[in-house]
């Protein structure tokens, strides 16, 4: 059903429609180990946003001849369930499935030891069940806890947040909402122990100013998604040990 | 990009070190682009078009307007569509069919540098509001590959853009009749795209084919007539620090308005 848009999403005291501060995130729900045949897998939900990744690998490559002879082969799927979003969405990949797909994979591929494993691919899918605004961003974040599930060696775990501007006022983690009646995203994906931007794109129009100040709200909420992405990890090997002394 | 053409490792290892030493293979600073040649009309039976050259790098775009259903949430707004096509005849590596990742992505680099700088003045393209409007649609055409697509593309889109006339119309109970004569589409800003590779820790702007085969990771920022930032996206499988981002934001500043005039006469 439509729902009314309201005139304004942030009021007078800079208190978001969802009651949050500018600086704030959504609620973080992450579960690492959730699919039984997958070799890693994991969950998220970030506000509306629910989106699962899986991972397959290293394992060899089909077709063949896409092997590579000096590192593993990393392939990605970002894909939205037709029920995601308001409208039905085509289950057909679209452009932008496409085109997140890449950029995705790009910003996972820095932190993966990929020349471990020559002759090999490691598959990522990403499934979007619902979402609410930076759905590429806690995919990355959730792909990444699904890599280390799989055991891949890695430098350090990818996490992602977007921020932006909308209503004049710079803000992180925008919902659906504030993205599309907002003035400018900026989604950016970082491995925190090595400072290293892995994904940066932007739309919309920000001064030079704005942008810096936009790029550090976006990486202070990669490092507070940061935290919880490492304690769940952890969690899980806490509960298996504790399983095994019982 | 793996299925490119390789080139001898001694020649990838003499770029990377040149670059650390603030040099080219080339002969070009790390801020230089290769010479701009630019022309455009070409294509008579196109709305606009224009070919653009960047050093060995050709590309050429196309415009087509033609009459379409608007978008539901914008009902009065004209449509853009941004098609990018790596034929065959272009490189070695690039190969018949439909377009793939690298095809995809560029076109939509260059259709939010044009979106979002809010370029086209899309709600004068409406003829009926929630009806009819029209579509304008950009094809870029590559047709020789040496490196860095996304600003020859981006550039050769706007000069392509300057370059469409539209048939002058009336609309008599709900038909459109065309009147002699033509308009210029309405353009009210003009996006630039400068793109930065990553080599060796350094970053130069306008790579070439085989610096392209040695970057680490790859950076687009377009920005718009006021030195506003309309849009960004970061390719390759490699990372920048934040440093380098806003290094390269400095910088992008003066190659937009240098490339500008080139591309905007008048």
């Amino acid at each position: 059903m439509p729902k009314r848009k309201p005139e304004k999403s942030i009021d007078e005291n800079d208190v978001r429609i969802d009651g949050r501060k500018l600086n704030e995130l959504r609620p973080v729900k992450i579960e690492v180990g959730v699919l039984g045949n997958a070799d890693g897998s994991a969950y998220i939900e970030q506000g509306k946003n629910k989106i699962l990744a899986a991972v397959y690998g290293p394992k060899e490559v089909h077709p063949r001849h896409l092997a590579l002879p000096d590192r593993a082969l990393l392939r990605c799927r970002y894909h939205m369930a037709p029920f995601s979003v308001e409208e039905r969405k085509s289950p057909a990949p679209s452009r932008r499935e496409v085109e997140l797909s890449k950029v995705i994979r790009e910003a996972l591929e820095p932190s993966v030891f990929v020349e471990y494993y020559p002759q090999t691919s490691v598959d990522i899918f990403i499934e979007v069940l619902q979402a609410d605004g930076g759905t590429r961003c806690a995919g990355i974040t959730v792909a990444s806890l699904a890599l280390a599930d799989a055991g891949i060696p890695m430098r350090d775990l990818v996490v992602a947040c977007a921020a932006g501007k909308a209503e004049g006022r710079l803000l992180v983690d925008l919902t659906d909402l504030e993205d599309k009646g907002g003035e400018a995203d900026v989604p950016l994906a970082l491995m925190p122990n090595l400072n290293a931007i892995t994904l940066l794109q932007m739309d919309g129009g920000l001064t030079i100013d704005e942008f810096e100040k936009v790029v550090n709200l976006a990486i202070d909420g990669c490092r507070s998604l940061y935290s919880i992405q490492k304690e769940t990890l952890k969690s899980k090997y806490i509960a298996v040990k504790e399983a095994v002394e019982e | 990009m793996s299925s490119l053409p390789m080139i001898v490792r001694v020649k990838q290892k003499r770029i990377a070190e040149l670059i650390s030493s603030g040099m080219r293979l080339d002969g070009r600073g790390l801020t230089d682009y290769r010479e701009v040649k630019l022309e455009v009309g070409l294509i008579e039976r196109a709305e606009g078009s224009a070919r653009m050259r960047l050093g060995k790098t050709e590309v050429m775009v196309g415009t087509k307007i033609e009459v379409g259903q608007p978008f539901p949430d914008v009902p009065n707004e004209g449509v853009l569509t941004v098609n990018a096509e790596l034929v065959p005849l272009a490189s070695p590596s690039f190969e018949p069919g439909p377009p793939d990742e690298n095809s995809i992505e560029l076109a939509r680099i260059v259709d939010r540098g044009i979106r979002e700088s809010k370029a086209i003045e899309l709600e004068k393209l409406c003829i009926e509001p929630g009806k009819k409007v029209f579509v304008v649609f950009i094809d870029i055409y590559v047709l020789n590959h040496d490196g860095n697509l996304i600003d020859a593309s981006a550039m050769a889109a706007l000069a392509a853009l300057l370059n469409t006339k539209m048939f002058n119309y009336e609309v008599e109970s709900g038909e459109i009749k065309v009147k002699p004569g033509y308009t210029p589409l309405p353009i009210r800003n003009f996006p630039i795209a400068v793109t930065f590779a990553k080599i060796n820790d350094k970053l130069v702007v306008d790579p070439w084919l085989e610096e392209e085969q040695v970057m680490e990771t790859r950076l687009t920022i377009t920005m718009d007539k006021d030195g506003k930032i309309c849009a960004m996206q970061k390719g390759g499988h490699g990372y920048f620090t934040l440093q380098q981002v806003l290094e390269a934001v400095k910088i992008a500043r003066e190659k937009t308005e240098e490339l500008r005039k080139l591309v905007v006469k008048g």
